[in-house]
Formats: C-alpha cells, structure tokens, sequence
C-alpha cells in the first residue's frame, strides 16, 4: 500500500530560481534563505520517497483566463516546464505516474470534487522551484510527481476549507493506492506577499509565524478563514497559503515538526519553509 | 449571502469575474509573452502588437504609459502583467516601487523592515 510519509511547504518565487542559476546561494541576500533547505535535503535523503504529490498554483504557463479549472490534477506520463516570460533556462521533464495520477482522479470524483484532468500540462516556477529546493544540482529527478493545480488567479477562489477537504480526499486516495509507494506531499507558495496596486510590498510577519504554528497544531483554525481575510491578512498573493492548507490536509496520521525556517524578504514575499513527518495511524496502532 | 469582495482593502483589487471580462484583451496579450517571439515582436511595433490583440484606449495608454497601476485599473492581473514588466526590464521591487509611489531602494528597504 502507498503511504504519506510527509509534507512540505514551502515558497516558490520566481527568483529563487533565477538565484539558483546563477548560483548565489551563498550570497548574503540568499543564504538565510537556502540554508532553511539542508534540513530538508537530509530527511528527503534518509526517507527517499517515489512520488512527490504537489498542490501549487499556475500563473499563466499552462492556464489561462479562456478556461480557468478551480481544481486540475496532472494525468501525464511526462511534464513539462517552459518560458513563463522571462526567458529562464527550463527544467528538466518530470516523470508523472499516470496510475497514481487516475486513482487520484476516480477517488477525488468519487468523493464529489469535480476536478479537470490534464494528460498535457506544462508546470510552472511554482511547481519547479520546489523541486530545485530539495534537488539540487540539475541532475535527473528522483521521483515520480503528481502536479495538483489550486487556481489562485481568478476570483472566485476555493475557500480555505473546500481546499483542506481537497487534500484530505488526496490523502485518503493516497492511502488506498495499492503499489507499494512512498509519498511526499508538497504545498507551495506563500508566505505572506502582495505584488499588486498601491497595497504591494504587505508583508505579515505575526500572521505568517502563527500559521507556521498552526498548519502543524491546529490546521483546522486556518480553514475557518474566509479568502477574503485571507487577501487582508497576507495580501493577495498571500492566498497561496490554500496550498499548503491542502497539503496539510492530506497528513492523515500523527503529524510532527522535523524543520522549519521562515526569511524576509526573499523578493517581495516573506519566504517559509516547513517539513511534517506524517505517521499513518495504521502504523501507529501496529 | 453576500460574497466579500476586497473593496474594503485598501490599495487593493480582486482579480473577479468583472474584471476578468474587462482585462480579458490585455491579459491575453500578456499571456502571449511566454513565447520570446512574440515578446520580439511587441519590442518591434508595440502600437501594432496592442492593436492585433485588441486592447481597448483605456488599455493602450496604461501600456503607453508604463503605469501598473493603470494597467491593474484596466482589468491586467498581475501573474499576466509580470510578463509584459520583464519586457521594459522590471523585476518585482520596480513594479511594487512604481505603484506605491517610492524609489526601488526605498521599497526594499520596506520589504527587510517587516522582517524585524
């Protein structure tokens, strides 16, 4: 049987990527930031999980305003990144996995989440940037991934609890997949940061510390905001926070802190990383 | 049941069904600029390029004008916006300068006082 062995936050700026190409982690501006990532690194190398699950958010590389699906789940073999604009070198593809993709897919409709599947789907810096975090260097990807769109772009927006549901319905079909697999589930974006109107620049750092708190002790709490508090208490972009509450929702089992760090500023956004190790109550009660 | 909207945070605007019909031509143009040819091809005939995706005056002068704030008025969502502001050479801190009104190194230095 597959089983989650954990969950990641993490931010996804744009400029972390450009920061890793041009290879500045060392940098004064940078190392606060990348530092909070060899924690990670570690655990990833002692647990070595075969599929990475990752709720994150487009910005215009595979969606657009044409058709905008509230919820679209990867079903490729094979994803792509590409150009969003700035002419950044891409990525190397990713290797999907179709089964897990299409339980997923059965299990979230099953469950009355009508989401829109995508046999071609090109991911973007929010997906990728990620992934660089926890594997550096440019080699080949060590795992399978399973691409979860959340849209974050055009209002209406899912509310933070339609988006924790989501993820413990992930959770749950992770749970009955019948392979022997080892998941990691990855909610990026965020912290707080606003890029938009005369309002750019919002940062919170007492709101971000206390999510940071609460997506391990009580999630729950954070799914009682409404989208709209969530715009005036982490700003606009802020709101990628659903990522990490679906990721969050998707830990099933005894959840407990392994790391966390949390930098300010990492371009316009105040910048966190958290990793929970998840162990399933099946294993608890064995 | 009324829908909360964020008309009562200041400085800012949600990117709604309103203003996705409204935007629609000038994000659409911006989503074009994945493609460095087309980004080319704006760089070459700017006036063409607008005219081609049909962006409305409104639209037109915001570009013309380089305003964000302006463009933001005209229905541009930023993810889509971000796009055309790598064309004139801004990164994030230029555009987040230009809309509160600040120069750049005045807004950085907002952005590293919030992290104490």
């Amino acid at each position: 049987m597959a089983r989650i062995i954990g969950g990641l936050g993490t931010s996804h700026v744009p400029a972390i990527g450009a920061a890793i190409a041009a290879g500045r982690q060392q940098e004064p501006y940078w190392k606060p930031f990348f530092d909070g990532y060899e924690a990670v690194r570690a655990w990833l190398g002692r647990e070595r999980p075969d599929v990475v699950v990752a709720f994150y958010n487009d910005h215009g590389l595979n969606f657009f305003l044409d058709k905008m699906p509230t919820f679209a789940v990867g079903a490729a073999a094979q994803y792509r990144n590409a150009d969003e604009g700035w002419g950044l070198p891409a990525q190397k593809p990713f290797r999907g996995d179709p089964g897990l993709s299409w339980h997923l897919i059965e299990a979230l409709v099953a469950d009355e989440f009508d989401v829109t599947t995508c046999q071609e789907m090109a991911v973007d810096h929010a997906f990728t940037v990620p992934m660089s975090l926890m594997w550096p260097g440019g080699a080949d990807w060590p795992v399978r991934v399973v691409p979860i769109a959340i849209n974050t772009v055009q209002h209406p927006l899912p509310s933070p609890a339609r988006c924790f549901k989501l993820g413990r319905a992930v959770g749950r079909a992770i749970e009955s997949y019948e392979e022997d697999t080892n998941v990691l589930v990855v909610g990026s974006g965020g912290l707080s940061h606003q890029l938009d109107g005369a309002r750019a620049g919002f940062i919170n750092k007492p709101f971000d510390l206390m999510c940071l708190e609460k997506l391990q002790s009580d999630p729950e709490m954070l799914a009682r905001y409404s989208i709209a508090e969530l715009v005036e208490l982490a700003g606009t972009q802020g709101v990628e926070l659903v990522n990490w509450l679906a990721m969050r929702g998707a830990l099933n089992g005894e959840v407990s802190k392994i790391h966390g760090n949390y930098h300010i500023p990492i371009s316009n956004t105040a910048s966190g990383v958290l990793l929970l190790e998840n162990r399933p109550l099946s294993a608890i009660a064995a | 049941m009324t829908v909360a909207t964020s008309h009562d945070i200041a400085g800012t605007t949600l990117f709604d069904g309103a203003m996705a019909q409204k935007g629609y031509a000038l994000n659409r143009m911006c989503f074009s600029f994945n493609d460095a040819a087309n980004r080319a091809a704006f760089l070459k005939d700017e006036d063409a390029y607008c005219a081609k995706f049909g962006l409305g005056e409104e639209q037109r002068a915001a570009v013309r004008r380089r305003s964000v704030l302006e463009m933001i008025a005209a229905g541009g969502n930023i993810y889509y916006l971000a796009k055309l502001a790598g064309i004139f050479g801004f990164n994030v801190q230029d555009v987040g300068a230009q809309q509160t009104g600040v120069s750049v190194e005045a807004f950085k230095a907002r952005l590293a006082a919030a992290g104490r």
